[in-house]
């Protein structure tokens, strides 16, 4: 069904001057997938994604996201998916609480949705005795798992995760990856960059860039059985290898 | 309109929250208004002489004793070797020499004249002017008093003496303050404008609070005036400190003018200085970046605005920019309204020069704004 595509892209390029970031991406991500983005530091990850999010112009090639023009729609797609960037994007010097209501409250919950949403939040994080700390004095696990819970907030079909678990530890990143699963099960498609490859294994499909190209496109298993290799390491390794750009 | 609340709401929460901005909002009408206009003064006094006496007459001692008891001067050196005095000079220990001539009380008693001969520092050009105008006064008052000591009465009358009164309009005591905290007071509502409105939004850039934002659906124009808003009011209400309690109680200046007139003027002020300080943070992607390309339009605009020096007296060239400065309007229509009374038909030109700055500046600082890169 074509409805079940949310995220179809065509040849997308991004050129900054002489350096091509992408380079033609084609993919397609099928409604309530986790669709795992993968490369090493500099292949382009963040730039595909600041793109499909409307922070981005790109330079050519066309995508639809939840059936919206990139170019022509960006408003209308801006409703329709959450975002959460490399760097902690809640505000530091408000409340758990507050924060809460600020992203519901822009993007246009009502008084009595936002009360509900924000009450079932807090207990799903388990964050009762924190609500009223700002949320600068929280650990980084802690802040990383609210970043996610109120990117969304607002129900978005899609939700775009830059390297979300850069720096959290083991245990916390489990539980993150339990809420993306919760998400992932009310059908929230989500799509996640990640430089984790266990992290890698619990995606439905991943892709791996290398230089601004997409070099592989599957599920992890047949990942591993095409390049016979018993981990997602080892098929990254073989894949980034041939990589010419210089991590930055 | 509900998205606005929210921004309002968290813009205002994390005002009050940082307490460095607080401190500044209050503190810094308060310092500024009690200790610039008190240092920024055109007043000169306190000029060093030193004086080379080789008559040491009568005369010649009632001249010193003139020149000291004026207040202006501060005797440095007394000698009677020039010599001497000018290693004085030339350690800068004092600004002005007076040389009075050997013969100086016979000269005049039998000749009717002598000759003075005056030494200037002009390091400091208003200084050396001043100073040597203040004592030729001094002289000439001298003169008339001893030409009326030594005169006939009948011989009096023949002489020709034009005496000028002057009578000061709108500042009548030449009160220093009175001149200069009204303009302070323009200076305080710039800094609140340009500086703390670029940085707060450049903030979010450095956090990355901004990218959050921009793929949520808010409308830019929404955004921008969430940002505007909180420092318009903060801007009215730093004006508002400085005009009813600093410049009423402490320099006893309350307005001659209309309120209403200063506070819409203010107002549409306000609004093309936030626009400025949108257009630096739209230009910058630190704070630091900010801060200088802030930095670097307050001085262009403090130095060019009249506040301290007469705009008539610069150059062409230099006039063009001060008549593009914003301050510039500001400080005049402080200046009439506080001081002279004027009201809004007399100041029709600056409004209008001041809305189209708003206008302009704002546009500019909206187009120049991208949610995307």
């Amino acid at each position: 069904m074509e409805t079940d595509i949310v995220i179809k892209t065509e040849k997308l390029t991004k050129r900054f001057g002489d350096f091509i970031a992408t380079n033609q991406i084609t993919f397609d991500v099928q409604a309530g997938e986790i669709f795992g983005f993968l490369g090493a530091n500099g292949a382009g990850k963040t730039t595909a994604m600041k793109m499909l999010c409307g922070l981005s112009t790109p330079t050519s090639g066309n995508a639809t996201i939840a059936g919206f023009d990139i170019y022509r729609e960006t408003e209308q797609i801006k409703k329709n998916i959450g975002y959460m960037s490399q760097k902690f994007s809640l505000y530091e010097d408000l409340t758990v609480l507050e924060n809460i209501n600020f992203f519901g409250g822009i993007y246009g919950l009502s008084k009595k949705r936002l009360s509900e949403k924000s009450e079932s939040l807090i207990e799903t994080l388990n964050m009762k005795e924190l609500r009223k700390k700002l949320v600068g004095s929280l650990p980084l696990g802690w802040k990383q798992k609210l970043a996610f819970s109120v990117s969304i907030l607002h129900e978005p079909k899609i939700v775009f995760l830059d390297e979300p678990t850069g720096g959290v530890d083991p245990v916390t990143r489990r539980q993150f990856w339990d809420l993306l699963y919760a998400a992932a099960d009310r059908g929230i498609t989500i799509f996640v960059t990640t430089h984790y490859m266990d992290e890698a294994e619990y995606c439905n499909r991943i892709t791996m860039m290398v230089d601004g190209e997409i070099k592989a496109l599957d599920t992890p298993k047949k990942l591993m059985q095409q390049y016979s290799s018993d981990s997602m390491d080892e098929v990254f390794y073989e894949l980034a290898r041939g990589a010419k750009r210089k991590a930055d | 309109m509900r998205t606005l609340m929210f921004l309002l709401q968290k813009e205002f929460r994390q005002i009050f929250r940082n307490a460095m901005i607080l401190r500044m909002i209050i503190a810094m009408p308060i310092i500024q208004l009690l200790i610039m206009p008190m240092a920024a003064d055109f007043e000169i006094k306190n000029i060093t002489i030193s004086i080379v006496d080789h008559d040491r007459s009568s005369y010649s001692q009632k001249l010193v004793n003139k020149i000291i008891a004026s207040g202006y001067f501060r005797l440095n050196d007394y000698s009677s070797s020039f010599h001497e005095s000018f290693g004085e000079f030339q350690n800068d220990n004092s600004d002005l020499i007076l040389e009075i001539p050997l013969n100086f009380e016979k000269d005049l008693v039998r000749e009717n004249s002598s000759d003075l001969f005056i030494a200037v520092n002009a390091i400091n050009g208003t200084k050396a002017s001043v100073g040597s105008s203040y004592l030729g006064r001094i002289i000439s008052d001298y003169n008339s008093d001893i030409r009326l000591q030594r005169s006939e009465p009948q011989q009096m009358t023949a002489s020709h003496l034009i005496e000028i009164t002057t009578l000061n309009w709108f500042n009548p005591f030449l009160n220093y303050p009175f001149f200069m905290v009204p303009g302070i007071l323009v200076v305080l509502v710039t800094m609140v404008g340009a500086f703390m409105c670029a940085l707060n939004i450049v903030k979010e850039k450095e956090v990355g609070t901004i990218e959050q934002i921009n793929v949520t659906p808010i409308k830019k124009y929404i955004f921008i005036l969430g940002k505007l808003i909180p420092f318009w009011l903060i801007g009215i209400f730093i004006f508002s400190i400085g005009l009813f309690i600093i410049a009423r109680f402490v320099y006893g200046i309350i307005p001659m003018g209309s309120v209403i007139v200063l506070y819409s003027f203010l107002g549409i002020y306000l609004i093309a200085l936030l626009g400025i300080g949108l257009i630096i943070s739209t230009y910058s992607n630190t704070q630091q970046q900010a801060m200088s390309l802030a930095f670097f339009c307050m001085m262009i605009f403090l130095l060019m605005s009249g506040l301290f020096t007469p705009i008539e007296s610069m150059p062409e060239w230099a006039k063009v920019i001060a008549k593009c400065n914003p301050v510039t309007y500001f400080i005049e229509v402080m200046r009439m309204v506080v001081l002279k009374g004027s009201g809004f038909s007399d100041l029709i030109w600056q409004f209008l020069i001041i809305c189209g700055m708003a206008v302009f500046f704002n546009t500019w600082a909206i187009v120049n704004y991208k949610k995307t890169s």
